[in-house]
């Protein structure tokens, strides 16, 4: 059972999860933002990884992205700066980022060096299901990393059915179809698909992300999900100043 | 060898649909309907009446003497630069909006580099009174602006792509993430044949008029129905794969394919994504693009903007890996020449890129007497302003 795994076990509501760009908004960060995150109080992290041509992302994870990239980041480095991850983290982290990227560091390479450095798993928006179950499912079970697979308010029942019997974490319930950044949906309709996803009694537990920003959004999320994700609106408010200072003024809505 | 698509998307190692599970319902739909709707009768008649009727189809298959004459072998234009809107992407976009149409879509979207694509989408979107929104690099917009006029006086919406290169790459990052926010009512008309499956093989089905066509017109005027050679440019490679498609299983055709050298391979500002890029993943399939180390995408370079993109379609992927197809590469100047000759000796200005495919017959070893068979997938005018700078006219 790898952390992230044994973190929903021993919790099942409000988990709060946050995502952050690598190498934004300076190279060297990286480990400064997971060690901050965790002593303010985050249950797990999502590292992004960056890519040239980010399609699923709205503009402030592109703009993380591009300067992240700019700063020189490449995932052989941040490989090499989460080294000594687990001699100061100890929550779970899950890296994200798009399949090219992988695919040019090698799938099994990929999975061993997160084994190595203490990653528990990885989301990869634009990896389909069938490559995964085809082709690289040995690689990720072999290194015990949990893939992470996404359902949107369009995903059939079966589809969902078939992500729940791939899935041995969580699954990712996105709060519409739409890119990152966006405001959560929580009209009625928003309502109905998150309580018809929460009526199928799937075996994994939910997490619901994007458009997830404050308080109000978040605690939303909780009454059907077992947590939510944030993104934007954390990589946002990294923008200026000292990174830890804001860290802690962004976390202080959620863990007071 | 199988150089077509198999069931599961893929042309041999290259394909399938990498999207993120946002696009999926879209693309599945698609998929699942895009060949029972083409070989609808009703489709088919539609179609190829508009092809017909609208874009001036059969376009003409010209022996061009003057040219023949240059380099030995007898040298057969297909004139898709005379279709409306000036070149063959309007096969495409006819096709897709027939499409659109039966699948109950409201709203186009589309990418556009040079905006030949965008403008044959504006127009089909004119002509069957659908809403147009086309993303556009916004250095893209500025270097092209009589497309973009047309495609306003069409009623299209032209929507700057501002993140990344400003370029074709980055208008089709945008249409994807509007694709990905619209996912019930709209459809998205890529314009060549990349992006997800069953893209690439619906774009080429569409396109296949043109070899179609060639093979009558060779039996026509030859007495075969075979070439010796067919040549295209290949950005993406939509008009090569229209190009080739009815002679892809005929293996005494030898196809050649003409990638944008830019300023020269080893350059640091080109676009011949066969020789300088390796596999991976970009806008949904599996192919060659030009790529860092890290996997990052890399920035090309082409006097052609039809010709600038970092990757080649799957199929056309396939061929290269498989040798069925060769892929050659022609820089800026030479193709510009190449411009030049054509019009020079045959009263016809060429796009830029269709003139990249003529450049490479300069490259041609000919006995003497082969059939040669050039797609000239577009005309000149868009761009007058690059062939005077660099001629001083």
């Amino acid at each position: 059972m790898n952390r992230l795994q044994q973190l929903f076990q021993n919790k099942k509501k409000d988990i709060l999860s946050i995502y952050y760009t690598a190498g934004y908004p300076n190279l060297t960060n990286t480990l400064q933002i997971a060690e901050a995150l965790e002593k303010a109080g985050a249950d797990f992290l999502e590292i992004g990884f960056p890519y040239s041509d980010p399609i699923a992302d709205g503009p402030v994870i592109q703009g993380s992205s591009k300067q992240a990239l700019d700063n020189g980041m490449t995932l052989h480095l941040l490989f090499e700066q989460l080294k000594d991850l687990r001699k100061t983290v100890t929550i779970p982290i899950l890296l994200m980022g798009y399949v090219n990227v992988v695919l040019q560091f090698g799938v099994d390479n990929f999975c061993k060096a997160c084994a190595e450095v203490g990653v528990d798993g990885c989301i990869i928006p634009d990896l389909p299901m069938y490559e995964y179950e085809e082709l690289y499912r040995p690689a990720f079970e072999e290194n015990g990393i949990s893939n992470i697979f996404l359902v949107t308010p369009q995903t059939s029942e079966e589809r969902i059915r078939k992500i729940d019997n791939l899935s041995n974490a969580f699954i990712y319930l996105l709060s519409s179809a739409a890119t990152t950044g966006k405001n959560l949906d929580v009209s009625a309709n928003a309502r109905t698909y998150f309580s018809r996803i929460k009526d199928m009694k799937l075996n994994n537990p939910l997490m619901i992300g994007f458009g997830i920003s404050d308080k109000q959004t978040f605690d939303a999320a909780n009454e059907y999900a077992s947590g939510a994700i944030i993104g934007s609106a954390f990589v946002k408010s990294l923008a200026n100043g000292d990174v830890e200072e804001n860290v802690k003024t962004f976390m202080k809505e959620f863990r007071d | 060898m199988n150089y077509f698509v198999n069931e599961r998307g893929y042309y041999g190692d290259f394909g399938g649909a990498y999207i993120p599970e946002m696009l999926y319902p879209n693309v599945e739909e698609l998929r699942q309907q895009y060949l029972s709707i083409i070989h609808e009768e009703s489709f088919q008649q539609e179609f190829k009446a508009l092809l017909k009727d609208y874009v001036g189809r059969p376009s003409p298959l010209y022996l061009a003497k003057r040219l023949s004459e240059k380099y030995g072998a007898n040298i057969f234009l297909k004139r898709e630069d005379l279709n409306h809107t000036g070149a063959h992407k309007i096969n495409n976009t006819i096709g897709q909006i027939l499409l659109a149409e039966r699948l109950g879509k409201k709203r186009i979207i589309a990418e556009t580099g040079a905006g030949q694509h965008g403008v044959a989408t504006a127009t089909v979107c004119a002509l069957r009174g659908l809403e147009c929104v086309v993303y556009m690099g916004e250095v893209d917009i500025k270097r092209q602006a009589p497309n973009v006029a047309r495609m306003k006086m069409l009623g299209a919406k032209v929507v700057p792509a501002t993140s990344g290169s400003k370029t074709l790459k980055d208008a089709t990052n945008e249409a994807m993430r509007d694709w990905i926010n619209n996912p019930i009512d709209t459809h998205y008309i890529i314009g060549s044949v990349v992006g997800p499956h069953p893209y690439p093989d619906m774009v080429s089905i569409f396109q296949s008029v043109i070899s179609e066509e060639t093979k009558k017109q060779l039996l026509e005027q030859t007495g075969k129905d075979q070439p010796d050679y067919v040549m295209a440019c290949v950005g993406g490679g939509s008009n090569a794969a229209g190009m080739f498609y009815h002679f892809i299983n005929d293996e005494n055709v030898k196809l050649i394919a003409v990638e944008a050298a830019g300023k020269g391979v080893s350059s640091g500002f080109s676009a011949a994504t066969t020789l300088l890029g390796k596999e991976g993943v970009l806008h949904g399939s599996r192919s060659i693009l030009m790529q860092t180390p890290d996997g990052q995408v890399v920035e090309p370079h082409s006097v052609s903007a039809g010709l600038d993109y970092p990757g080649i379609g799957p199929q056309h992927a396939h061929l290269f890996k498989t040798g069925r197809g060769q892929y050659v590469s022609i820089t800026d100047d030479e193709s510009l020449n190449a411009g030049l000759l054509l019009t020079q000796l045959e009263g016809i200005i060429p796009a830029i890129e269709s003139a990249h495919a003529l450049a490479y017959l300069e490259y041609m070893k000919f006995k003497g007497g082969e059939n040669v068979v050039v797609c000239l997938s577009g005309r000149g005018d868009k761009d007058m302003e690059t062939y005077m700078k660099h001629f001083g006219l």
